[in-house]
């Protein structure tokens, strides 16, 4: 029986409650996820595009879902500060499966920007959601028919015409929960014509010795000439599996910047399908992994040019320990309509220990002779004569690993875009990497 | 005398079961500068790895006395505190790691290990500005990472201005002056001299007589598979100059 059998029940026996807590605009799609689910099954370990992380395993232990919306009180300010240093963020906090908007938020959103909760503005929006909800996830797409099916709630985002945001947005995603949970999120992103915003994620997990799941889609459209960065950062516990599906579409002369980093957590599995459809689109996907103990990150990315004349950039770095496992597939499509692409990806890992496991498969599918295009991938240990170079000059050995973790990663952080990010990512990995890397100390989740 | 600084009894070391160096004996005294010459392969740079502490290496038998401590016991990063430094043939590029940084982490930890305050901000910019003048090492280079992209005689200066930040008694300079043009050589031997005190030494990895010109050694040492076999003052290296390695790998070859 495939774990997906269990959700299906779960929505056919409780329906009703399912729809008397949702709204319409949501509702309306969840009879045909349900119709296109029934013969199908999750991706499995070894199936072609999940080598590593069977999606299977990961949702098949029986995870509550807060179908009656309970609100699970979480006094977010006493309990959580996700201080972004030298920059202040206009922020919304995801708790669980609900957005809640802060007080800031609502006074200090500029004309033009929305960011609220996507149940909420389906309901007092329809029509406006229903213009992008669900139109850049592919609805035959097993995991995203599974999101539509019990989708409770998530964010929406929507920059307005040439509106240039300068503060970045925050959205804080905290699990907390006495029992085990899942949580079925949606993120709708809208930038139109000519907008600008930075965006940033950040992911917790509070009660670290529960079970969590997360499902979540993200649609993304760039209209013309807009520019939109997305940085992620996912710091939960080694009991939180993460399902991450980025959908995104650019239209021409476009910028985009996504970065995904994984400093903490249990299994997790990114997606991240770019389809570039204007010309003059530039593409930046980067990412960092931090593994230990029994974890796994798993990225898994495909930019498709589509058009001419774009250009692509793909940069993901691992650190892996322990027992840890990373996965890292990339890649990049050129169709026969995309001439004078550019699309560049490339892998570099650290294994810190003997038992740590690393599988990167990069893959480039070109269908045209007028294109730039590399990959490349390494996996390797600390640089040896660096260490004793830092060493003889009275640096402690584990001092001396830090360093070379922390400036291994600092390529990638040096390509984000927003100061304040970069700051905080580097001072989260610095804090991350010293110590024990084994033991962390900061979180009690290894005990 | 009670200023001897180092003193190699019978060192052997090998290197994945290879014998590289097969008795070396070896004193230092305070304020003393000493040359070890020898043709390639000799055992010159291992000499310096194994002092160092270089883990590629195993010490088979021997023992080495630093100012009083049982040098071959202490880690690398103990030796350097103790005031042991090296001077590397190739400087490594560590990409990532800023000079300033790099330096902050040396100093600060030599100063725990002495159960020193760390340096504060403004001190420690104040000493490498001071340091760097020394081998007039340009304040670009310190704010990138080390040794990355330097040319050849940028990674040479940088290595001499390592030097003067940790005030070492102990310097070895390997092959320092492979690489440098004239003007870059004159530069690193007069930073090394202006180091010079009666309190430290310097032990000279050379090929060549040329640098020796700058960096007058009181005593010349030729090492030959493994062991020292000669042993002179500064006008040995200019005979070797003259007479090239032959004459010894014919008398010692057997």
């Amino acid at each position: 029986m495939s774990s997906i059998t269990q959700y299906l029940n779960l929505y056919r026996d409780n329906r009703a409650d399912v729809h008397s807590h949702s709204v319409e605009l949501l509702n309306e799609s969840r009879d045909d996820a349900y119709a296109f689910l029934q013969d199908k099954s999750l991706p499995d370990k070894g199936e072609e595009g999940f080598e590593k992380t069977s999606i299977e395993d990961m949702f098949s232990p029986d995870f509550g879902v807060n179908i009656c919306r309970l609100n699970i009180p979480v006094d977010v300010a006493a309990s959580f500060k996700c201080d972004v240093p030298n920059i202040s963020t206009l922020l919304g906090v995801v708790v669980n499966d609900m957005f809640v908007p802060t007080a800031t938020l609502l006074k200090n959103c500029p004309e033009g920007v929305t960011m609220m909760s996507l149940s909420r503005a389906a309901k007092e929006q329809p029509e406006f959601v229903g213009r992008y909800l669900g139109k850049i996830s592919p609805k035959d797409n097993v995991n995203v028919a599974l999101n539509t099916l019990l989708l409770q709630d998530g964010v929406f985002i929507h920059i307005g015409r040439g509106v240039k945001l300068e503060k970045p947005l925050q959205i804080v995603n905290i699990f907390n929960s006495p029992a085990p949970m899942m949580s079925v999120r949606r993120v709708v992103i809208v930038a139109e014509e000519g907008s600008s915003a930075n965006i940033l994620f950040c992911d917790h997990t509070q009660t670290r010795d529960i079970d969590y799941l997360s499902s979540e889609v993200f649609e993304v459209s760039l209209a013309e000439n807009s520019h939109i960065s997305i940085c992620g950062i996912e710091e939960s516990s080694n009991h939180t599996r993460r399902y991450q599906q980025v959908f995104v579409r650019q239209e021409s002369g476009s910028n985009l910047y996504i970065n995904s980093s994984s400093l903490q957590n249990g299994t997790t599995r990114n997606d991240f399908t770019i389809d570039i459809v204007g010309e003059h689109c530039e593409t930046y996907l980067t990412g960092i992994a931090i593994a230990d103990g029994e974890g796994t990150v798993d990225n898994n990315s495909n930019v498709n040019h589509l058009a001419p004349h774009s250009h692509s950039n793909q940069l993901f770095k691992y650190l892996v320990d322990g027992k840890a496992q990373g996965a890292f597939e990339g890649g990049i499509y050129v169709a026969q309509t995309a001439p004078f692409t550019e699309g560049y990806q490339s892998n570099s890992n650290l294994l810190a220990s003997t038992t740590a496991r690393m599988h990167t498969k990069p893959q480039l599918l070109i269908y045209n002779d007028e294109v730039k295009c590399s990959h490349g991938a390494s996996t390797g240990q600390l640089d040896e004569n660096a260490l004793f170079y830092m060493q003889q000059r009275g640096i402690p050995k584990d001092v001396a690993r830090t360093l070379l973790m922390q400036a291994f990663m600092s390529e990638v952080i040096d390509t984000i875009p927003v100061e304040g990010v970069k700051d905080r990512m580097r001072h989260l990995v610095e804090k991350r990497l010293s110590g024990d890397f084994m033991l962390c100390g900061e979180c009690g989740s290894c005990k | 005398m009670d200023n001897i600084l180092l003193n190699v009894n019978n060192l052997h070391a090998s290197i994945n079961g290879k014998e590289i160096l097969k008795g070396i004996n070896l004193t230092i005294r305070q304020g003393e500068v000493h040359a070890i010459m020898g043709p390639n392969g000799s055992g010159k740079s291992t000499l310096s790895a194994v002092l160092t502490g270089n883990p590629s290496f195993t010490v088979t038998e021997g023992s080495v006395d630093f100012h009083g401590k049982d040098l071959l016991s202490l880690s690398p990063e103990d030796r350097s505190h103790e005031g042991l430094f090296l001077s590397f043939q190739y400087p490594v590029e560590i990409p990532g790691v800023s000079m300033v940084n790099f330096m902050r982490a040396a100093i600060n930890a030599k100063r725990k290990y002495l159960n020193e305050e760390p340096l504060s901000a403004s001190d420690f910019l104040k000493l490498m500005r001071q340091k760097r003048a020394i081998v007039e090492l340009d304040n670009k280079l310190a704010s990138r990472s080390v040794n990355e992209g330097f040319s050849g005689g940028e990674k040479k200066r940088n290595e001499i201005f390592q030097m003067a930040m940790l005030e070492p008694l102990l310097s070895i300079l390997d092959e320092t002056d492979s690489g440098l043009d004239i003007d870059a050589l004159r530069i690193v031997a007069e930073g090394v001299n202006k180091l010079k005190s009666q309190e430290n030494a310097t032990i000279v990895i050379t090929h060549y007589q040329r640098l020796l010109d700058y960096i007058k050694p009181d005593f010349v040492h030729i090492l030959y598979k493994g062991r020292i076999v000669m042993t002179g003052g500064p006008e040995l290296a200019l005979e070797l100059e003259k007479t090239g390695y032959d004459w010894i790998k014919q008398k010692y070859n057997d």
